[in-house]
């Protein structure tokens, strides 16, 4: 793998982005973000060097399928993952803070107030034992010192904002008296709870009967829009990208292959994998045709392919491919691709 | 909320009648003629017959039963049949000293298990959970009477500190809270609090373990609750499965205090139930079993209602 030099970063388009973003619009900088999980004999590589910026009130997707390091990626910038067998680096930089360097107490001031973060299965994700208005009430409470009583009513106002019917007598719930859309509004009012800036978005629709998706998304949107909030969305669901996102990231085998705007990822994909991705989706003028899917599976992260890990998948890849990472090349303004073969796709 | 309390409590009747039933007639299937108690064997048998009828053992056993849990139900157990005495006096008696053991031993095993349990469940994988695991182990597997002799051996044999039997000084069966006395429960309630110190930090490692694993943890981490409080959501979650196994536990203790009462001379049930089982004294067997059961019936009761308090999802099964 060959280490980025500072003169790389001319090249490096994310890196442009964040130049012709004015400092006061970005919220997000994450630089040569690497996972790797260490186990006796073992050691994962999640995550592989991760560029990514997301400006104020953006929203941005993150595209891939299982194992391509996305959930991974969105739990480091909250530090989530298991302290001792996780090693995190590179740079993480959220409003102006760092969250690699943060304090134990600082992490934890950080956490739930400047970002949050809904996960996918808002079943899982409460307390079984405690109610529903009592588990907003505490976050308030411990990021705004206000009474248990105050945090009650927060609570209140943000089932309300979440659209839950008879709000007040939905705050006394427990976890299992909630359908699993509802709860997952329970969630999205949790995680706005202390008006966070930045919104971490595990897969939240993956759980949800298809109704309940187009729901729950509709409702992220406009709430994204009303309190101006910047999102990062994960999902393996294009559908979904496409529905709510203003930039998607396609990540592969840990490392973000091709980032665009919505048009450009959807409609002119550059990448060979983002372009196996839109010609694997289902529509209908492809009924009673076989569905193109790419041939193989990705890596095992814990012996990745020196190369482009998309190589040995890859109809193009030649030599090169195989042995050289590819660096990340220019298509338009927000648009590059990580490809040695670019012009042949 | 209501109904299920209602239902739970009135479970408690026909669980109640079994019990009786089985206690009643499991002493009479057991081998052994009770009237060997009562008389001696070259007594004339117009005497036995005599005696069998003030005992009542020559009526059908269903009349015997019918009759047994109609004058139970009164308070009534009957009369030893070894000494002639009323056998609630004696089995209540007995298990003031019983529970006072069993309370002894369950503070001091409950109190350990829990925070043993709970260390070692959320430092899993640590030295510290390596050694309490090991500890627990050896509490459940260690038997009690022989580990009741070791510290008699110990601690009134050759250091002299503590008494080996009896619950008080003299030959009185009397309780008060005076030094006097609780020294003499110091050795059977460290013996007895073994096992269910054992149990418990088995069974609270495992589950601070298992919900630590669960995604709402994770979740309490990702809203900037210090971990103090975390912990304070595990434990709520691990307490409605502790309770039950620490409300079984206790019921262990009541009843199954034989071989520790027996090794330290300890007024209790389980002495009482010993020397009744060699005596062939069967209204005391059956009295003291029944009572045993009861306690262990409404301990249950008791579990179950505090557990749906603490669990919602309980009262909806």
């Amino acid at each position: 793998m060959t280490a980025p030099s500072p003169v790389d970063y001319q090249t490096i388009p994310d890196q442009a982005h964040r130049a012709a973003a004015t400092k006061s619009e970005q919220l997000v900088d994450v630089q040569n973000l690497k996972v790797h999980f260490r186990s006796p004999g073992r050691c994962v590589q999640a995550v592989n060097g991760v560029d990514l910026t997301l400006a104020k009130g953006e929203v941005l997707t993150i595209l891939g399928e299982s194992g391509s390091g996305k959930s991974v990626t969105l739990r480091a910038l909250m530090r989530l993952l298991p302290e001792r067998r996780t090693s995190i680096e590179g740079h993480i930089n959220v409003a102006g803070q760092d969250v690699l360097k943060m304090s134990r107490r600082e992490l934890s001031a950080y956490r739930g107030f400047t970002t949050s973060m809904i996960f996918q299965e808002p079943m899982l994700a409460f307390d079984p034992v405690f109610r529903i208005g009592d588990q907003i009430a505490e976050t308030v409470c411990r990021h705004e010192g206000v009474s248990h009583a105050e945090g009650l009513a927060r609570a209140l106002e943000l089932f309300e904002l979440v659209r839950i019917p008879s709000a007040k007598r939905r705050l006394s719930n427990y976890p299992h008296e909630m359908s699993g859309g509802m709860s997952q509004r329970a969630m999205i009012a949790l995680a706005l709870s202390c008006r966070p800036r930045l919104l971490l978005a595990d897969e939240p629709t993956t759980a949800l009967d298809a109704t309940v998706q187009i729901q729950i998304l509709l409702l992220l949107r406009d709430l994204q829009r009303e309190l101006g909030m910047s999102v990062i969305f994960v999902t393996h669901d294009m559908g979904v990208a496409n529905e709510i996102s203003d930039r998607i990231a396609v990540m592969y085998a840990g490392r973000v292959v091709e980032t665009g705007s919505v048009d450009e990822i959807i409609r002119a994909p550059r990448h060979p994998y983002t372009v196996g991705l839109m010609q694997s989706r289902a529509s209908g003028e492809l009924k009673g045709e076989r569905l193109s899917a790419i041939p193989g599976s990705p890596p095992d992260m814990a012996s990745p392919p020196p190369g482009c890990a998309f190589a040995p998948r890859c109809s193009l890849a030649t030599e090169e491919c195989q042995q050289n990472v590819p660096p990340a090349k220019v298509l338009g303004q927000q648009h590059w691709a990580a490809c040695w073969k670019l012009e042949g796709v | 909320m209501s109904s299920y309390f209602l239902k739970r409590i009135l479970y408690v009747i026909p669980i109640t009648l079994a019990v009786s039933f089985f206690c009643f007639s499991l002493v009479h299937l057991s081998p052994g003629d009770p009237m060997d108690a009562v008389v001696s064997p070259d007594a004339p048998s117009e005497v036995v017959a005599m005696v069998q009828r003030a005992y009542g053992f020559d009526r059908p056993l269903p009349e015997q039963f019918g009759l047994w849990v109609s004058r139970a139900v009164q308070g009534d157990l009957g009369m030893s049949a070894a000494n002639g005495r009323a056998v609630t006096t004696e089995v209540f008696s007995a298990l003031k000293n019983t529970l006072l053991l069993a309370v002894a031993a369950s503070m001091i095993g409950f109190t350990l298990g829990c925070t043993f349990g709970a260390l070692a469940g959320y430092y899993q994988g640590s030295l510290l959970d390596r050694i309490v695991t090991g500890f627990a182990v050896g509490g459940v597997s260690v038997p009690h009477y022989w580990l009741g002799m070791l510290l008699v051996i110990i601690f009134s044999v050759e250091l002299n500190w503590l008494p080996s039997s009896g619950a008080g000084p003299g030959s009185s069966s009397d309780w008060s809270f005076e030094w006097a006395y609780l020294r003499h429960l110091i050795l059977p309630a460290v013996t007895l609090s073994v096992i269910p110190m054992g149990v418990v930090t088995r069974t609270v490692r495992a589950m601070v373990a298992d919900i630590l694993a669960h995604e709402f943890v994770e979740a309490l981490r990702a809203k900037g609750l210090a971990e103090r409080r975390i912990f304070l959501h595990v434990i709520k979650n691990v307490a409605p499965t502790a309770l039950a196994v620490m409300g079984l536990q206790l019921g262990y203790l009541l009843g199954g205090s034989i071989l520790v009462e027996t090794v330290f001379s300890w007024p209790g049930t389980g002495l009482l139930l010993n020397n009744a089982i060699f005596q062939r004294d069967l209204p005391i067997l059956q009295g003291t079993i029944l009572i045993l059961a009861l306690f262990f019936v409404a301990l249950n009761l008791m579990v179950d209602l505090v557990q749906a308090r603490l669990d919602p999802r309980i009262q909806r099964g």
